[in-house]
């Protein structure tokens, strides 16, 4: 675009006018550059069995506070993050939070990944009085802490909720299923929903065909496989987490048996979508990269940008799904905390968190239920054609995607 | 508890029979070192990971057959073994200490692999990974009936190889009494060597039986530990047939009880039967 001057008067009035503006700016800048960064301290599952996941919170950590300092920081201060490796060890990760607040004296927490570091983590923030703002926490009932705020829209019941979701969505498909199997890993953030499962298959008259447990940790799924095809039901409920999903469907495909209808609580993203065996198997979401959810108000950008780092950090799966949408939620969260008190003291920014509703990419949140959980925002998606879509509830399903039956 | 269909039983039973095998497979290094060297070794479990990681990568990026991958892999984890064993020799580590050395290394290892691989989970795809062929009403998956083979095939030809060959008399009188197997002309060090990279090829080897039935990630280390600790030492330390034999037992055992009642009583089952073999068996001291 070119810029022309009408004449030498309004070149003249125009200079003054940048002069006056820049006069006015650079006191604010020098200002922001001379006052030291807010400190925000957290720590992730860098090494350790939950690695892989916790990288995800790791880049969308990072695309988050750049983005926010690029709209220049919180109360007129750049942002810093200061994130340490808990080695997947929920002791550890109590130690590091200590040492965040006492040595690094940051002004404010970010929680870790993973329910036990999270709780971990929750006993220091009590301790300190620090508002904690956790990413992925499985169960609500544990979150006893006033000063908590969950950015994973479980809803404070989610062994009731989340299974009631499950089984509308199925009675609403062509074929409702009668028969039920659910079969569990005991891992406690999976077990107790299976749990929840169990009670609202026998509330709805669906006949319990087949209940097992197994540890976590488990290396041999071929004889539970041998009986869930035993069991001949119409749909099995699989309570597992990270790979015991994709794990259950290859030992299945060892005995040439396909599920009709299946459901897994936590399965890892990424190779349960690109599984060939996987076709049609449900899970639960609260962000997957389709409209309705890309109309949030930055997701398109974070999408864009989380596509990029991801690839950089060797994250195989580069989509942003239920991982990545809640750890970008927490940065909103706190966010949308500071701003509101317009106060870094934890106080102010509890009380802002509990008395308003925040907007974030998963919807809006409130935190004024039990154990500050809002509303149950937990939607069913199904694997069609290699990738995750929502199928449930209609108005979050993708576009022209319905739950597709055997 | 329901009691099962004859078709579920034995299918069940199958499969216990091939984890059981790699449960023998993996222990039978494990074994040999601990019994015949006085080497607790742990990185055993990191080498057979490290192993299992080349041939995914090899598979996976360089179009190889997973199989074929031996032929590299064998004698690069005779190496290590080798390498290790100069090593442990070298510092003169004892048994216990060993435990915690060997569990350094395997640390490192676990850092290596995921810094090279990342801590995501990495699958084989290979041309055989979905084969498996029907006898009655069983199914037989492939790669879970080559790493049967293998460990058949390997734990009789090492039982063959320490009761025929003079080389496996030495390292049997070396085990029993070192210092008279030094004045009959037997060299000590020498023959360590040899075992230790015989026992780090075995590792590859389960190595690569790993990638071809499960999905890979640095942590799964650990999980191996505990299950193949009990075959090896049900089994009999130094034994080349006994990890086979317990691991067979051990798998079969938990999957029966898989098939009878909560999978979650599988690991109580397979180590109380641990716990009274090795309380009831003969010769015990």
């Amino acid at each position: 675009m070119k810029i022309t001057m009408a004449s030498p008067i309004a070149a003249t009035l125009a200079a003054l006018g940048t002069a006056f503006t820049l006069a006015l700016a650079a006191p604010e800048a020098s200002a922001q550059a001379a006052q030291p960064p807010i400190r925000i301290g957290s720590t992730l599952a860098l090494t350790g069995p939950l690695a892989a996941t916790a990288l995800v919170h790791k880049v969308v950590g990072e695309i988050y506070v750049e983005q926010l300092n690029k709209r220049g920081g919180l109360l007129g201060r750049q942002v810093e993050w200061i994130v340490k490796d808990d080695q997947s060890k929920p002791d550890l990760a109590r130690t590091l939070y200590e040492q965040l607040l006492t040595t690094d004296k940051v002004d404010l927490l970010m929680g870790p990944y993973a329910t036990g570091a999270i709780l971990s983590a929750m006993g220091v923030a009590q301790r300190y009085n620090k508002v904690l703002v956790h990413h992925t926490f499985g169960i609500p009932s544990m979150a006893k802490y006033e000063a908590q705020f969950p950015a994973w829209s479980l809803g404070p019941d989610p062994a009731n909720t989340v299974p009631t979701t499950v089984f509308n969505a199925l009675a609403a498909s062509p074929k409702p299923p009668k028969t039920i199997a659910i079969v569990t890993s005991k891992f406690p953030s999976v077990h107790f929903m299976s749990l929840g499962a169990r009670e609202v298959a026998k509330k709805r008259g669906l006949q319990e065909v087949l209940f097992l447990e197994w540890d976590f940790g488990n290396l041999d799924y071929a004889p539970i496989a041998a009986r869930i095809k035993d069991a001949k039901p119409d749909f099995v409920w699989v309570g597992a987490i990270g790979l015991e999903g994709n794990q259950l469907l290859e030992a299945m495909s060892k005995i040439d048996y396909v599920p009709n209808e299946h459901f897994y609580m936590y399965p890892a993203p990424g190779p349960m979508s690109k599984s060939p065996l996987a076709k049609n198997a449900l899970s639960m979401t609260v962000f997957e990269e389709h409209a309705p959810y890309t109309n949030a108000a930055g997701a398109k950008e974070f999408i864009e940008l989380y596509h990029e780092r991801a690839g950089k950090a060797g994250i195989p799966d580069t989509n942003v799904e239920v991982q990545a949408a809640a750890s970008y939620t927490a940065w909103q969260i706190l966010e949308a905390g500071v701003r509101g008190a317009n106060s870094l003291d934890d106080a102010k920014i509890a009380q802002f968190l509990k008395t308003h509703k925040i907007d974030t990419i998963q919807g809006t949140l409130r935190f004024d239920g039990p154990s500050n959980y809002g509303d149950d925002l937990m939607r069913v998606k199904q694997v069609q054609n290699g990738r995750w879509v929502t199928v449930y509830p209609k108005e979050f399903a993708a576009p022209g995607a319905t739950l597709v039956v055997q | 508890m329901t009691f099962p269909s004859a078709t579920l039983l034995a299918q069940s039973a199958l499969s216990g029979v091939f984890i059981g095998s790699l449960y023998g497979l993996l222990g039978l290094g494990l074994g040999l070192t601990w019994g015949l060297l006085h080497i607790i070794n742990l990185a055993h479990f990191g080498f057979a990971f490290l192993a299992a990681y080349l041939c995914y990568q090899l598979a996976s990026v360089g179009g190889v057959d997973p199989l074929l991958t031996l032929a590299l892999i064998v004698p690069l984890f005779f190496a290590l073994g080798v390498a290790m064993q100069w090593l442990l020799s070298r510092y003169a580590v004892t048994p216990v200490n060993s435990l915690l050395a060997t569990f350094g290394i395997t640390a490192v290892i676990e850092a290596g692999i995921q810094y090279f691989w990342t801590a995501d989970f990495r699958k084989l795809e290979s041309a055989y990974a979905t084969e498996k062929f029907r006898v009655g009403g069983l199914f037989v998956p492939v790669p879970e009936l080559i790493t049967l083979l293998l460990a058949l095939a390997l734990s009789f030809g090492l039982w063959a190889a320490m009761r025929y060959t003079n080389l496996g008399r030495a390292l049997r009188a070396l085990a029993e009494d070192a210092p008279i197997a030094a004045a009959f002309g037997v060299n000590r060090r020498a023959h360590a060597m040899l075992l230790s990279g015989i026992c780090g090829a075995l590792a590859g080897v389960a190595g690569v039986c790993l990638a071809l039935s499960f999905t890979l990630t640095p942590s799964q280390i650990y999980a191996w530990v505990g299950v193949v600790f009990a075959a090896v030492m049900l089994g009999g330390l130094g034994s080349p047939l006994g990890p086979l034999a317990a691991g067979i037992v051990i798998g079969v055992s938990e999957a029966v009880t898989m098939a009878f009642a909560s999978p979650s009583w599988a690991p109580i089952v397979s180590f109380s039967l641990l716990i009274a073999l090795l309380l009831l068996r003969p010769g015990r001291t």
